[in-house]
């Protein structure tokens, strides 16, 4: 995939940060405000497929490896199944809420919800990207 | 409210039937957009924040996606003449929504009336969400404390798809075919 003009290419410049701070975001707000991991992921996911369409394949291959994604995919699944497991080995149930819930409405409450929902965000932008940066670079003979 | 829905309702499905009969595959594509965004409105309007975020972001990369495959590949659709296959599959296809239109028309009968909870477990839900696992929305309370599994499920499924796609899209150790 080609890059695009001079002017795409600056206001993709200015964006992108913006675009990964509000996915950040929703994903650390996720258990107080609408949105959470799936919502955050989506959204840095989105603002890594703007800079392949606005750079090309090309220029962005040499920023991020496909390592990068697949290392990051596997590790949010990892996080989110060591979480769940937390509960077997203190000594209680799969998926048990093992740690203080706080008061509500903090940024720090709710246990283990937002340490869920940093995995699922990791995951989700990961597994995304990973799928739009397979199908952008994807050529005859062209290695990931 | 109801107004606003059926509104967006008839031009979802104005748009799917566009997107269907355009010989022009972007404005096909284009159209099939006006299901996705509209539908971002009616979750806004159902006062379902969480969702309309997810589906506005999903369905511009969808969008982005299909638009970069007809870019690279064929704009125009191709012909197929009307023929008897094609008759029967439109019959066919009558037939269907004959027998669904049937079928909902008695079955609606027995939902419970718009905007009313279907399960008493829901009710539990929204009274005891906050104070029994300490988080302020309650989307989240449900599907990473109540129905955790689902989640946990739901990410397996979706590392499972990745590994399937990056597999078979590829090249490196693969064999000549």
């Amino acid at each position: 995939m080609k890059g695009m003009t001079l002017i795409v290419k600056e206001i993709t410049r200015l964006m992108v940060p913006s675009i990964i701070l509000l996915g950040v975001y929703v994903v650390l707000h996720g258990h107080l405000t609408p949105g959470g991991g799936f919502a955050g992921g989506v959204l840095i996911a989105g603002s890594f497929a703007l800079m392949v369409l606005a750079y090309g394949s090309e220029e962005t291959k040499r920023e991020i490896k496909m390592w990068h994604a697949t290392f990051g995919e596997s590790m949010g699944i990892f996080l989110f199944w060591f979480l769940a497991l937390m509960g077997v080995i203190q000594g209680t149930h799969f998926f048990t809420n093992i740690l203080a819930k706080g008061r509500t409405g903090d940024l720090f409450s709710a246990g283990i919800i937002p340490l869920c929902n940093i995995a699922i965000g990791i995951e989700v932008a990961a597994a995304l990207f990973a799928i739009f940066f397979t199908m952008a670079v994807m050529r005859l003979g062209e290695k990931l | 409210m109801m107004t606003t829905l059926i509104l967006l309702t008839v031009l979802m499905i104005l748009g799917a039937i566009v997107a269907l009969e355009s010989r022009d595959l972007l404005s096909g594509i284009i159209s099939l957009g006006i299901i996705g965004f509209a539908l971002t409105i009616i979750f806004l309007v159902l006062q379902a924040p969480d969702l309309a975020i997810v589906q506005i972001i999903i369905e511009t990369l969808t969008l982005v996606i299909l638009i970069a495959a007809v870019l690279k590949t064929t704009r125009k659709e191709v012909n197929d003449p009307v023929n008897k296959r094609k008759v029967l599959l439109w019959s066919a296809g009558l037939i269907g929504v004959a027998v669904f239109l049937l079928a909902a028309w008695r079955a609606l009968h027995h939902m419970p009336e718009f905007g009313h909870l279907t399960l008493r477990m829901a009710q539990a839900y929204v009274d005891q969400g906050a104070n029994l696992t300490g988080a302020g929305n309650l989307v989240a309370a449900v599907i990473l404390d109540f129905r955790g599994y689902d989640t946990l499920g739901e990410a397996t499924v979706l590392f499972t798809s990745v590994a399937g796609v990056v597999s078979v899209l590829r090249k490196v150790g693969r064999k000549h075919a």
